[in-house]
C-alpha cells in the first residue's frame, strides 16, 4: 500500500500547529487511551508476541505489558509537575530579572522501534513523545510482524490519528520516512542502521536519540552468594527473550580459579529453570528468524571455539531454537567475541586477577550495560569509576531498566540520548529559557559611546567586585 | 499499610527489585572537538572549552580562520597556559576542518551556519558521534506601544545595543528585525534615529564594528540593492566596501518576500515590520522558522504569556536583548532550525558528560517468582506486585487466592 508521505506530514504539521497536542487534556487523553489498550487487549498482545518470538506469557507480561503500563501510569501521575516551568535564580549581572526554563514540545516526531521487545520499545518512546506534547509517527519493526499489525490496529482504534500514526513496513517505508523533516527521531536498534538514521537526520539537522546495544559484560568475583548471582545472570540472559535484548549479559569474566565453580552453578540452575531438555521448554523465547538463527549457528560452528563449548550447543532449525550454551575461554578474536551475540550463547573469559577484567572491558567499545557481582567494596568503586557504559548494575542484571528515576541510554557505540520516566519527557522536549527583565534598573555603562570609565564599571560588575563597582561609580 | 510498605520498598521500584540503591555518576565522554566561529571568536571558543574541561575530557579546538588574529592568540595562549597533551588548538580553514571531521570523536560541538552544520553532522554519523549545533536564525524583537518616556528610552537603547552595538549585528542572537504596531512605528523610528546619533555619533564608521570580510559586505549590500527594498530605507543605507563598513540602516516594511526578510541578516540592517495589532506579531513569528531568541519589549503581561506559550524559539527575553548570554542559570541553545544542544553554566558541564546510572542490589532477598519455570501462580504474584498489591501477594503465597 503506497503511503502518501507528503499528505501525512502535512496533516501532522497541521494538527500540531493547531495547538491540540500541546494541551494537558489532550496528552492525558492519549496516555489514558494507551493504558486502555494494554488493559483490554493483554491477551491479543501476548498472542502476537508468542507468534513473533514464542515469548512466554510471563515475559510478555513482565517485560512488555507491565513495563509499558508502569511507564504510562508514571507519566499520567507526574505530567503536571513535568510540564511546570522551572524557576531559576538569576545573578547580579542581570539584576533585576527573573528566569525560568519552560518545557515545550519539539513538534512532529518519529519513533522507529525494534523487534525484540516490539510492544514496549514501540510504546515507551511514544509515551514520552505524547507526554511532551508532540505529534508522533511510530514505525514498528517488520521483523515482528504480528505485533506490528496489532499495534497498527489498536493505535488506529484508540488514539487521535490526526496526531498519532503507525506506519508499518520495511526498508522502503523506513527510507521514505527518514527523508521527511522531523523535529526529533528516536531509534532503537543496531549501530549499522543507527548510522543510516543519523546520516538522514543530518540533512535536516534533526536531533536524535539512538538506543543501540553492545557486548554487555558481567564480572563475577569470588566470595559471593553464587547461587543467587547465577540465577540473576540466567534471568537477565535466557529469561529475557533468550538473550535477544540490548542489555543482555553478553559474556562473563571471572578468575581462572573460580571458573569451574561458576560453570557448575550455571549448569545446575539452568536445569532447574529449563529442565534437562531446554529445547522442549515452553519458557524460552525462540530465535526471531532464520537469518539470526544462521548467524548464531555460525558463531557456534566457528572453529576458534570448537572444544570450548562446556554446556548446551543443541539446536532445532525447524523451530528456530538453540539451547542455552556456555563456552569457556574462547579466544578474543573468535566470532562470538567480535559481535553482539544477541542470543543464547554465553562465552566465559578467565583472568588471573579479577581487577584485570576492567582493562578487558575498556579495551572494547562502550557497551549499553556492564554488570558486576561482588562483595568487595574496593572492587565495586574501581569498577564504577573506571568502566564506562550506558549503565552499571552491581549484583544484578537488567534491573536498572525498571527504575524510572534512572536514565536509560547508551554512550559511544551503544548510543546517544536517554529515556524512561521524566527522561522520556525531556527527550521529546525543548527546554526554552525565558528571561524577564525590567525597564527599571538600567546600567548605562552597557551602551555606546564606550568610555574607559564604562569599561571599568562593567569589569567590576561582571567580576562581582563590589569595591571596584563603587570606585567606578564615584569616578575613582 | 500500602504507604508504609511503599516507603520500605522505595516507592517506584517494583518489589522484585528490593532492596536496592541507585545513583547517577557523571563521567567524561572522552575526546571532544570544538569548532568555533568568527564573530565572538574568544567567547564561543572558550565557553565550550570550559565545559569540556570541567567535565574531564580532552579537547581539540578549531577556531575560525575568518578571525585569524584571534585564532592565533588563542593558539599561543592555550598552548602556553594549558596542558598541551590534553588540550590542543588546531588552526586552519575548510581543508583542516575536513581532516578533523574524519577522525573519531566522542562529541563534536559546532557553532556556525546551518550549511556547515549539516556537513559536520553527516561526518559525525559515520562514527555515531553525538553533536551539538549552535546556529542562528532571524531573531525578532516585538516592540509594544510603550507609554512612559523612561521605558521608551531604555527599550530603544537596548534594541540599538543589541543590533548595531553587537558586532554590527553579526551575532546569532542579534535582533534581526522589529515588529511594531502601525500607530507606534513613527515614534519608534524617531527614537531609533535619535539614539543612533547619540550612541554611535556623527561618524558611525568609528564606533560601529566592521563587517568581517568582503564576501559578507557584498552580501549585505545586495540585500539593500533590491529596488523595492532600497525604497524602504528611512535611515542610513551608505556603505564603504573597501573599509568593510556598513552604516546602521533602518528600513520600514521592506517586502516580506525579499531576501532581507527571508535570510538571516547578520549585519547592521534593521527592518521594521508594522502590524495592525501588536498581537498579530505572534502569528507572524509562528509562520516562520524557529529562531535562537525572541525578544519583546512590553509591559503587557497577557501579551508576554501568549508570546511565551504560542511561539517556539531557543529562548524568550522580555524587555532586553543579548543579555541572556550572561545569564548562566539559563540554558543557551536553539530549537529546530536554530540548532540543538544547550550550554552555559552547568549546562556546559552536562553537555560534555555521560550521566551513568549505577544500580546496586544486595544478595539478601531474592524472589523465587522472578525465575522460570513459569506458572500461573508466579504470574499472579507479579501482576499483584506491579499493582503494589502486597496483601494479594500474601494471599497467593498462602494459597488463599487462586489465579
Amino acid at each position: 500500500m503506497a503511503l502518501d508521505m507528503e499528505g501525512m506530514m502535512k496533516e501532522l504539521r497541521g494538527t500540531y500547529a493547531s495547538g491540540k497536542p500541546k494541551s494537558y487534556e489532550w496528552r492525558v487523553s492519549q496516555l489514558r487511551a494507551l493504558l486502555k489498550i494494554a488493559d483490554h487487549h493483554e491477551k491479543e498482545i501476548a498472542e502476537a508476541l508468542r507468534c513473533d518470538l514464542n515469548k512466554p506469557d510471563h515475559e510478555s507480561f513482565v517485560y512488555e505489558i507491565a513495563s509499558m503500563k508502569s511507564s504510562c501510569q508514571l507519566a499520567l501521575k507526574q505530567l503536571k509537575g513535568w510540564m511546570k516551568p522551572e524557576k531559576v535564580k538569576t545573578s547580579l549581572t542581570t539584576f533585576p530579572s527573573s528566569g525560568e526554563i519552560v518545557s515545550e514540545p519539539l513538534g512532529v516526531t518519529l519513533v522507529i522501534s525494534a523487534w525484540n521487545f516490539p510492544f514496549l520499545l514501540s510504546l515507551d518512546p511514544v509515551i514520552g513523545a505524547i507526554a511532551a506534547g508532540n505529534a508522533v509517527v511510530l514505525k514498528p519493526s517488520e521483523i515482528a510482524p504480528a505485533t506490528s499489525a496489532v499495534l497498527s490496529k489498536l493505535l488506529g482504534e484508540y488514539m487521535d490519528t490526526s496526531a498519532v500514526k503507525v506506519v508499518e513496513g520495511a526498508v522502503p517505508e523506513t527510507t521514505a520516512l527518514l527523508e521527511q523533516k522531523w523535529d526529533k527521531i528516536f531509534y532503537t536498534g543496531n549501530g549499522k542502521v543507527g548510522r543510516i538514521v543519523l546520516t538522514a537526520a543530518a540533512k535536516h539537522l534533526t536531533p536524535v536519540v539512538l538506543e543501540l546495544g553492545g557486548k554487555s559484560p558481567v564480572v563475577v568475583d569470588k566470595n559471593i552468594n553464587l547461587k543467587v548471582a547465577v540465577r540473576r545472570i540466567i534471568g537477565g540472559k535466557w529469561g529475557c527473550n533468550n538473550g535477544q535484548a540490548c542489555v543482555s549479559p553478553d559474556y562473563l569474566i571471572t578468575t581462572k580459579d573460580n571458573a569451574s565453580q561458576l560453570v557448575n552453578a550455571l549448569k545446575s540452575e539452568l536445569e532447574a529453570f529449563y529442565g534437562k531438555d531446554p529445547l522442549k521448554s515452553e519458557d524460552l523465547s525462540r530465535i526471531v528468524n532464520s537469518n539470526h538463527f544462521n548467524r548464531l549457528k555460525n558463531l557456534l560452528d566457528d572453529e576458534k571455539v570448537s572444544g570450548k563449548i562446556v554446556h548446551g550447543g543443541q539446536r532445532d532449525k525447524t523451530n528456530l531454537k538453540i539451547a542455552p550454551t556456555i563456552m569457556l575461554d574462547v579466544p578474543g578474536d573468535s566470532l562470538v567475541m567480535n559481535e553482539e551475540i544477541f542470543g543464547p550463547l554465553l562465552p566465559i573469559l578467565t583472568v588471573y586477577k579479577v581487577e584485570d577484567s576492567i582493562d578487558l572491558i575498556n579495551a572494547r567499545e562502550k557497551p549499553l550495560a556492564a554488570y558486576l557481582f561482588t562483595n568487595d567494596k574496593r572492587l565495586k568503586e574501581q569498577f564504577i569509576r573506571n568502566v564506562s557504559a550506558g549503565g552499571l548494575v552491581v549484583n544484578d542484571t537488567i534491573l536498572h531498566l525498571a527504575e524510572h528515576s534512572l536514565p536509560f541510554g547508551g554512550v559511544g557505540e551503544s548510543g546517544m540520548g536517554a529515556y524512561h520516566g521524566k527522561f522520556s519527557f525531556d527527550a521529546f522536549s525543548h527546554k526554552k529559557a525565558v528571561l524577564q527583565r525590567s525597564f527599571a534598573g538600567d546600567v548605562p555603562a552597557r551602551y555606546p559611546p564606550y568610555t574607559s570609565g564604562k569599561l571599568k564599571f562593567l569589569k567590576a560588575l561582571l567580576n562581582g567586585d563590589l569595591v571596584g563597582l563603587i570606585r567606578a561609580l564615584i569616578g575613582w | 499499610m500500602n504507604y508504609l510498605l511503599s516507603w520500605i520498598f522505595q516507592a517506584d521500584l517494583p518489589v522484585a527489585a528490593f532492596p536496592s540503591r541507585a545513583e547517577l555518576v557523571p563521567e567524561p565522554l572522552g575526546v571532544i572537538l570544538v569548532i568555533s566561529c568568527w564573530n565572538f571568536p574568544f567567547g564561543v571558543s572558550l565557553e565550550p572549552l570550559i565545559g569540556a574541561i570541567a567535565a574531564g575530557n580532552t579537547v581539540v579546538l578549531k577556531p575560525s580562520e575568518l578571525a585569524p588574529a584571534s585564532s592565533s592568540v588563542l593558539a599561543n595562549t592555550i598552548h602556553t597556559y594549558l596542558d598541551n597533551k590534553a588540550i590542543k588548538v588546531i588552526q586552519g580553514g575548510p581543508s583542516i576542518g575536513e581532516k578533523l571531521l574524519q577522525q573519531k570523536w566522542d562529541k563534536i560541538f559546532f557553532t556556525g551556519s546551518a550549511k556547515v552544520a549539516r556537513i559536520v553532522m553527516t561526518a559525525a554519523a559515520i562514527n555515531l558521534t553525538p553533536v551539538a549545533v549552535e546556529l542562528g536564525g532571524k531573531c525578532p524583537a516585538i516592540v509594544d506601544s510603550l507609554s512612559s518616556s523612561w521605558d521608551k528610552e531604555i527599550a530603544t537603547k537596548r534594541i540599538l545595543a543589541a543590533k548595531f552595538g553587537t558586532c554590527a549585528g553579526q551575532a546569532c542572537i542579534a535582533i534581526d528585525y522589529i515588529l511594531v504596531e502601525k500607530k507606534f512605528s513613527t515614534t519608534l523610528v524617531k527614537l531609533l534615529k535619535a539614539y543612533i546619533l547619540s550612541m554611535f555619533g556623527e561618524i558611525p564608521k568609528e564606533s560601529v564594528g566592521r563587517i568581517i570580510n568582503k564576501n559578507h559586505c557584498s552580501r549585505l549590500r545586495k540585500l539593500l540593492d533590491e529596488p523595492s527594498v532600497k525604497a524602504t530605507i528611512v535611515h542610513g543605507g551608505s556603505y564603504d566596501e573597501d573599509a568593510l563598513f556598513m552604516e546602521p540602516t533602518l528600513l520600514v516594511d521592506p517586502p516580506l518576500k525579499s531576501e532581507i526578510m527571508t535570510e538571516e541578516i547578520f549585519g547592521p540592517l534593521l527592518p521594521i515590520i508594522t502590524v495592525e495589532k501588536i498581537e498579530d506579531s505572534i502569528e507572524f513569528i509562528k509562520s516562520r522558522p524557529r529562531a535562537l531568541a525572541i525578544y519583546a519589549f512590553t509591559n503587557n503581561e497577557t501579551l508576554k504569556k501568549k508570546l511565551a506559550s504560542e511561539t517556539s524559539s531557543g529562548s524568550v527575553i522580555f524587555n532586553d536583548a543579548i543579555i541572556q548570554y550572561i545569564a548562566d542559570s539559563l540554558p543557551f541553545g536553539g530549537v529546530g532550525e536554530s540548532g540543538f544542544g544547550r550550554y552555559h553554566g552547568k549546562f556546559s558541564f552536562d553537555m560534555f558528560t555521560h550521566e551513568k546510572p549505577v544500580a546496586r542490589r544486595s544478595f539478601l532477598t531474592d524472589f523465587w517468582f522472578r525465575y522460570p519455570p513459569w506458572n500461573d501462580q508466579k504470574l499472579q504474584i507479579f501482576k499483584s506486585a506491579y499493582r503494589f498489591n502486597y496483601f494479594e501477594i500474601i494471599l497467593i503465597i498462602l494459597g488463599l487466592k487462586k489465579s
